[in-house]
């Protein structure tokens, strides 16, 4: 049973993802991209329950601990640089701050 | 069971941030206020999962956490905007190899018994699938990551029997894949386990091996999806809600940016991933239906400048070599001098410019261009004709009439910007000889255009100096 929930929430993200995302203007697709980037890091979750969960191996440690790295790299790099980068966009004649915030 | 209940809360509230996070992040006035939501909803995701039974010790996870911190913030502040696809290809290939990770963990807890899954089967499939989707997009990200940085050419490399080599392959991934969810013997199961891992990380490089520089913005957007695919798939493993919802969305979000992408190039992904298009300068079509005959006709920055000086319609329309020349400042510089001169300037982007979705607004805003002055391809073409003056920076196939009028052309029906139409075209370029595709571009030998040569940084200072000059 829980697995058929997973598919229903599979399914529905999906038709989810498809209206979300099909009329955004082509201004916005390489912040969309690495903001979504950063979204894909979710996998994160799976590497602190692998780094964390005591299995008396410390080959699993190693890798969930590898895992939550690269997945944090993944998350942090792709929300602060798409930040960074939406920063810039700006009207004209309007505020002429330039990578004042992060 | 309480913490278990409020565990799933916290990823339903994150699953909605995510959610409105992205929606936000379509529109101009709400993009990055979408973006904080996303983060904040990312931050309740990790923080909770913290909490979970069956995470007991932290002392590495803290370690994992912060190495992590530093490395992407050094990055993301450190990065050049002109940089940006290498960055996201990289962050990418972070994402796939993380979920391999996670689904390599996963096969060894299973096997040491410590974790009894409750559908063997199906647990053993969704983990084949997520060392394959996860394999595919860390060296496929890499792979484009020194194609980007050009660390590695990036022309198309084929070799004959490509298809295939590759086709073998996936195919024995799909065998080891069989073999090791249905056989018993543990033996067996890891050997089928390292075979499928190595195979799929041997196929993300030979996949993205035969795809040219020039279709790189599909190749970064799909391989944004499939890291999403890769996370979806993990989430499947350990039976993890907000996994399988946040990486579907970035899954299926990911494959229409490159569905818009393809149809930006009117190709078929098919075509794109498997014709080794741009891999050698196509044979001379000299002669041929619609092929324009002419010769290359260089012009000083002198030259440049009296022409500019006398427009009042400009348009400019920059590419990829905008960005290798880092001349994204000296354009706007330009583009407020021919403003203060009288002219209306405005810069057309095509969908594919550069080398990902986007990748020239993100350059033009870095460089302060107001985005009210960028248009799309759709909005500048039908007023093209009254333009005085095209500048084409380091753009190529997306300014190539023969897209439109030579039927043997590789690009024969990508839809282009019209810069042909205008009444005087000006052509930064970096040499003589054809650009990143391989293809001649008939835009430069119509009789009202004029070669600007040299690096366009410097082509352009060389204007601006001009018009310094004469105290425009």
């Amino acid at each position: 049973m829980e697995l058929i929930l997973l598919f229903f929430i599979f399914t529905l993200a999906g038709f989810l993802g498809f209206e979300l995302i099909a009329k955004v203007p082509s201004q916005l697709h390489t912040p969309l991209m690495s903001g979504s980037n950063a979204v894909s890091g979710i996998t994160i979750v799976g590497a602190i329950i692998a780094a964390g969960a005591d299995d008396g191996s410390w080959v699993t440690t190693v890798l969930g601990t590898a895992a939550v790295t690269l997945a944090m790299i993944n998350v942090i790099g792709g929300y602060f640089v798409t930040d960074r980068m939406l920063g810039m966009f700006k009207k004209k004649d309007g505020p002429a701050k330039k990578e004042s915030s992060s | 069971m309480n913490a278990e209940i409020l565990i799933n809360s916290a990823y339903i509230l994150a699953s909605i941030l995510f959610i409105i996070g992205l929606k936000m992040l379509g529109r101009q006035g709400t993009a990055r206020r979408g973006n904080l939501l996303s983060g904040v909803g990312m931050l309740i995701a990790i923080v909770v999962t913290l909490l979970d039974q069956q995470v007991i010790e932290y002392q590495w996870i803290i370690v994992g956490l912060v190495a992590g911190t530093v490395i992407g913030l050094a990055c993301a502040r450190s990065v050049a905007m002109t940089a940006m696809p290498e960055m996201v290809a990289l962050l990418n290939g972070f994402g796939g190899l993380a979920s391999l990770i996670v689904g390599a963990a996963e096969f060894l807890r299973i096997r040491g018994g410590t974790v009894v899954p409750e559908d063997p089967v199906f647990t053993a499939t969704v983990t084949y699938l997520t060392i394959l989707i996860g394999g595919i997009t860390f060296t496929g990200s890499i792979y484009a990551l020194c194609k980007l940085a050009e660390w590695l050419s990036g022309r198309a490399i084929t070799f004959g029997g490509q298809h295939i080599v590759n086709g073998l392959m996936l195919i024995a991934t799909l065998v080891a894949g069989v073999v090791y969810v249905v056989a018993g013997d543990p033996q067996t199961v890891l050997l089928a386990f390292a075979v499928f891992t190595v195979l799929s990380l041997v196929l993300g490089w030979t996949l993205v091996m035969p795809i040219g520089g020039g279709d790189m913005p599909v190749v970064i957007s799909m391989l944004n999806s499939l890291s999403g695919i890769a996370a979806c798939a993990a989430g499947f493993i350990i039976r993890n809600n907000v996994l399988v919802v946040a990486g579907c969305l970035v899954g299926t979000s990911g494959l229409i940016l490159t569905a818009i992408m393809c149809k930006a190039m009117n190709r078929s992904l098919a075509h794109v991933l498997f014709s080794g298009f741009g891999s050698a300068p196509p044979a001379a079509t000299a002669g041929g239906e619609g092929v324009i005959q002419g010769e290359l006709k260089p012009i000083s920055a002198e030259d440049t400048f009296a022409v500019l000086e006398a427009a009042r319609q400009v348009v400019i329309i920059p590419g990829y070599g905008m960005a290798v020349s880092q001349a994204q400042h000296i354009v706007r510089e330009l583009a407020e001098m021919l403003e203060r001169n009288g002219a209306e300037v405005r810069f057309a982007i095509h969908p594919v410019a550069g080398r990902m979705p986007g990748h020239m607004n993100v350059l033009l805003a870095e460089a302060s261009v107001p985005y009210e002055q960028l248009v799309e391809m759709d909005a500048v073409n039908p007023v093209m004709p009254t333009m005085d003056v095209a500048i084409v920076i380091g753009a190529n196939d997306v300014v190539n009439p023969a897209a439109t009028s030579d039927k043997s052309s590789p690009i024969y029906g990508m839809p282009i910007i019209n810069a042909h139409e205008a009444r005087t075209v000006i052509c930064l370029k970096r040499g003589k000889g054809t650009g990143f595709s391989g293809l001649e571009n008939q835009l430069f030998l119509l009789p009202n255009t004029r070669m600007l040569y040299g690096d366009a940084k410097a082509s352009l200072q060389g204007v601006v100096a001009e018009f310094k000059s004469l105290g425009v």
